[in-house]
């Protein structure tokens, strides 16, 4: 892991991150109507809203799991709307899901080095690489950071529902990605655990200078990790800024609390 | 898999021992083991062309998860190159060997680039399809292929002034070269591109979200499989030396994946211990006339609901000792599943 | 033109009954997300039904028929949903495919050695007599199967779209998590779909079965025009495999008329493939959200 700490950019410099107009329908059902925003360098933005307000959705159509109605993404001042996800990723744009997702008859290794394997030469060279793509040593150095040491070689399948939520977390890294879209890394995460992905997380943010933008319902969580929030209900924006402004602000609250 | 893992190895040469030595005449060793008969010799000569054959679906349906319903009719396309090149226009063995395989690899990559693009199961249908069109094809076609006729005096190779005419000598031959693709499969297994299918197959979503180009790898699974029927194929015309258009219909391509889920799917060796149940029984229920498909079938469906993982994954579990999963302080103990694939990819729908 | 008229029409009668197990196949794939690889021996078994009780029972043709229908809608239905498919909940879809394949040499074999290896005449519901409409010859009997055929599909139809428990049966294929919460009892319109299925490819059997004999080995042809049936019209449409059975059972006439009849058999199939190639989603369907 690169060491090269960068300055976070506080809202200001070149977003790395242009959504334009986002909306998506179900059929009839409006699920996002025109989201517009900015990630820049190095910040680590938090999206929150209540259950049903188009986060998920939002999530899937910057990366390409469904495609928008209409608006644009663009990454580096690029259009990528309409790739595929897999597409997206070799454009250093790397996420988690929501449910967890590391496979489970790989080894803690094997998910780490599958994470950054496709970063490596060309699909015909990568069959005559050796078994981890020299990725091991890089894997290891993963695996240390986010503190599996000890389960290096255990299926994932075995491991704790925090331990796997950490792995899936240091897989999202392996691929050295710009940008990182985190969907709910907290949840079901209990309360030992939840403290060292936040720091971990943290010093992934210092270390690599990677931007986040992260999904989270807990919001102690995403209140003391994120430098900027933004609130979305019924699909659209409804609240931005600092952390500290979001939590006084009465709309955000009626949000949540409704009527 | 680990405790199977450490026997592997020293088990694997044993067992390539007693399978060169086994068929053979060791009476002039002073052992009193006179080996096969030609039958004998045919029927374990046999085994492991479909051995090599059910490798191939094995890579395609075991460890990259998809389906094909037409590895017979691969086992066809290499049997005839075979036949057609070394009958027709004398062409080296090892060139029509090549070809047969090429030919099927470029086959698969045609076939499969359609149907993989659009929904799964699609494969399914287009290399089911594809059987039947094949099979039509060899029958109809009497100037290239014989017809019903087929093609009579398939020859045996010669490699290194060896003549590999006699049984024996002929098995020792294909022994040799289900050694060679194994070993070819057991790196590609080892390779980046072995994990990246075993990825595809356990969760699609999320290895497209890690870079991996689902689609092509999913093309080269199935194109490198089909390949494998050729190279089957192109053992199994000198093998029988008599190929017509019979064993290449949609009922044997259907066999593979009966074979493949007996094995053991996503195992090595699943493919030898499926193949073996696949050409033994009916040997062995030849006394029943006509009821070993039955057997087979229902053995077949009371596996799949049993013991999915075949008879490699009985032994696996026997051998296993039961393990405690590890937990952290107080965390749910919510375990990833098999189950967890379906339910994220309902949820990124969703 | 003429010819060609007869030629689609008496198309349009075996297109009809490709339409029936399309249907159903359609229907248990909407519903349980699994894909039968023995429809086309479901397609076979229940005309041996028939010949049974008439064989070995001695029962009148029109008896035999229902006994044929009962039988497929106890073996096929409630047999095959309870013997093979609920054993394998939670398995992956592959365990569905392999199980029917299996399934299917089952069925095939069975009939070989209990019944018969050869190919039986089966008799029509209505006689073979030639009726000519300003020169084209239509016969009696494939006016019956048009007639029982479209009969059949218009009472389903009216069923699932007008009936509370077919409304009931649509909404569990379509949300079953939604349908759950509106309180409709899932397992039972899952039970409902694998009985009419078989319903259907009984019914398939025997409108079938006069044209192409019953034979053991008929599943393959059978079952291969159902699937390419139900993915041409549409995969996920009930409408689409309608139609997806009626222009295969044409294009096959046709290809027999005017395409070697050694290739005969691969031109629905060539059809499949350009279906796939230029409109994957089929004739009606609709096209699906992109997952990977």
């Amino acid at each position: 892991m690169s060491a090269t700490a960068r300055v976070s950019a506080d809202g200001k410099g070149k977003p790395v991150l242009e959504v334009r107009d986002i909306a998506k329908s179900f059929g009839g059902v409006h699920a996002v109507r025109g989201v517009s925003f900015d990630v820049f360098e190095g910040e680590i933005l938090g999206l929150i809203g209540p259950n049903g307000s188009g986060k998920s959705t939002l999530f899937n159509c910057i990366l390409g799991q469904l495609t928008p109605t209409r608006g644009t993404v663009s990454v580096d001042g690029q259009a990528v709307t309409g790739l595929r996800p897999s597409e997206l990723n070799h454009k250093g744009i790397s996420r988690t899901f929501q449910l967890l997702q590391v496979f489970p008859q790989l080894t803690v290794h094997e998910n780490l080095i599958l994470a950054g394997q496709e970063h490596r030469g060309t699909m015909f060279s990568r069959l005559f690489m050796p078994g981890d793509a020299g990725l091991g040593g890089e894997a290891d150095r993963m695996i240390n950071f986010f503190r599996l040491g000890h389960l290096r070689d255990e299926k994932a399948g075995g491991l704790s529902y925090g331990q796997q939520k950490l792995l899936d977390a240091a897989m999202a890294f392996m691929a050295g990605p710009r940008l990182v879209l985190l969907d709910e890394p907290a949840g079901g995460v209990n309360l030992t655990m939840l403290g060292a992905l936040k720091e971990r997380l943290q010093a992934v943010n210092r270390e690599t200078g990677a931007t986040f933008v992260v999904i989270e319902h807990n919001m102690e969580f995403v209140m003391s990790l994120c430098t900027r929030i933004i609130v979305l209900a019924e699909g659209q924006i409804i609240a931005e800024g600092p952390p500290e402004t979001i939590r006084s602000n009465p709309d955000v609250i009626e949000a949540y609390l409704g009527h | 898999m680990s405790t199977l893992k450490r026997y592997q190895f020293p088990a694997l040469i044993i067992a390539l021992i007693l399978l060169a030595a086994m068929p053979a005449d060791l009476t002039g060793l002073g052992i009193p083991w006179t080996g096969f008969k030609r039958y004998g010799l045919y029927i374990i000569s046999l085994w492991l062309v479909t051995a090599i054959a059910a490798m191939g679906v094995n890579l395609i349906m075991g460890y990259a998860g998809q389906e094909t319903l037409a590895q017979a009719a691969f086992l066809g396309i290499g049997a005839y190159t075979m036949a057609l090149l070394t009958t027709k226009l004398g062409v080296p063995y090892f060139v029509a060997f090549a070809a047969a395989g090429a030919l099927c690899f470029v086959v698969g990559i045609l076939l499969g680039f359609p149907a993989l693009r659009v929904q799964k199961h699609y494969l399914a249908f287009v290399t089911l399809a594809f059987a039947v069109f094949v099979w039509l094809f060899i029958r109809n076609e009497q100037w290239l292929t014989g017809g019903v006729f087929g093609i009579q005096d398939v020859p045996r190779p010669v490699i290194f002034g060896i003549k590999t005419r006699p049984p024996l000598v002929f098995y020792w031959f294909v022994l040799f070269m289900t050694v060679v693709l194994a070993a070819v499969m057991w790196w590609l297994l080892r390779s980046p591109w072995g994990r990246a299918f075993t990825a595809l197959r356990e969760n699609p979503v999320r290895a497209e979200s890690l870079g991996i180009d689902v689609r092509s790898y999913k093309l080269l699974a199935f194109a490198v499989g089909s390949a494998y029927g050729g190279f089957a194929g192109a053992l199994y015309a000198p093998l029988v030396e008599f190929i017509d258009p019979a064993p290449f219909a949609l009922g044997p391509s259907l066999y593979y994946l009966l074979m493949i889920l007996v094995g053991g799917m996503g195992y090595f060796l699943g493919p030898f211990v499926g193949a073996a149940v696949g050409v033994l029984i009916p040997e062995w229920l030849r006394f029943t006339e006509g009821l070993a498909p039955i057997i087979f079938a229902v053995i077949v469906m009371i596996m799949v609901a049993l013991a999915p993982r075949g008879i490699l994954g009985l032994i696996e579990q026997l051998l296993t000792p039961k393990r405690r999963p590890h937990s952290d302080v107080t965390g749910p103990t919510l375990g990833a599943g098999a189950t967890l694939t379906k339910s994220s990819a309902e949820k990124v729908t969703s | 033109m003429t010819d060609f008229l007869q030629l689609v029409i008496s198309g349009l009668a075996t297109g009809a009954i490709y339409a029936l197990a399309a249907i159903g196949f359609t229907l248990l794939w909407q519903t349980t997300q699994t894909i039968n690889f023995a429809q086309g021996e479901f397609m076979m078994l229940p005309a041996f039904f028939a010949l049974a009780a008439m064989r070995w029972a001695g029962a009148p043709f029109w008896l035999a028929c229902i006994v044929a229908i009962l039988c497929s809608v106890l073996v096929l239905g409630i047999g095959y949903k309870k013997i093979i498919i609920d054993p394998l909940r939670g398995q992956p879809g592959l365990a569905v495919v392999i199980s029917t394949l299996a399934l299917a040499i089952f069925l095939k074999d069975s009939v070989k050695d209990i019944y018969s290896a050869e190919a039986q005449p089966f008799p029509t519901i209505l006689p073979d007599t030639m009726l000519s409409f300003g020169g084209v010859n239509i016969s009696l009997a494939q006016i019956g199967v048009l007639v029982v055929a479209t009969v059949v599909i218009l009472v389903l139809n009216w069923f699932l779209t007008q009936t509370r428990t077919g409304r009931q049966m649509q909404a569990t294929a379509q949300n079953p998590t939604v349908a759950k919460i509106l309180g409709v009892d899932i397992d039972r319109m899952v039970l409902y779909t694998f009985l009419i299925n078989a319903a259907l490819a009984g019914m398939a059997s025997l409108l079938i079965s006069p044209i192409y004999l019953a034979k053991f080995s008929n599943g393959e042809v059978l079952g291969l025009a159902a699937f390419v049936a139900a993915i041409v019209g549409g995969f996920n449409q009930v409408r689409g495999a309608i139609v997806g059975g009626l222009v295969i059972g044409v294009v096959d006439n046709l290809a027999a008329a005017y395409v070697s009849t050694a290739y005969r058999q691969a031109v629905p199939l060539v059809l499949l493939v350009l279906v796939i190639l230029f409109r994957p989603q089929g004739i009606l369907g609709r096209k699906e959200e992109r997952t990977v």
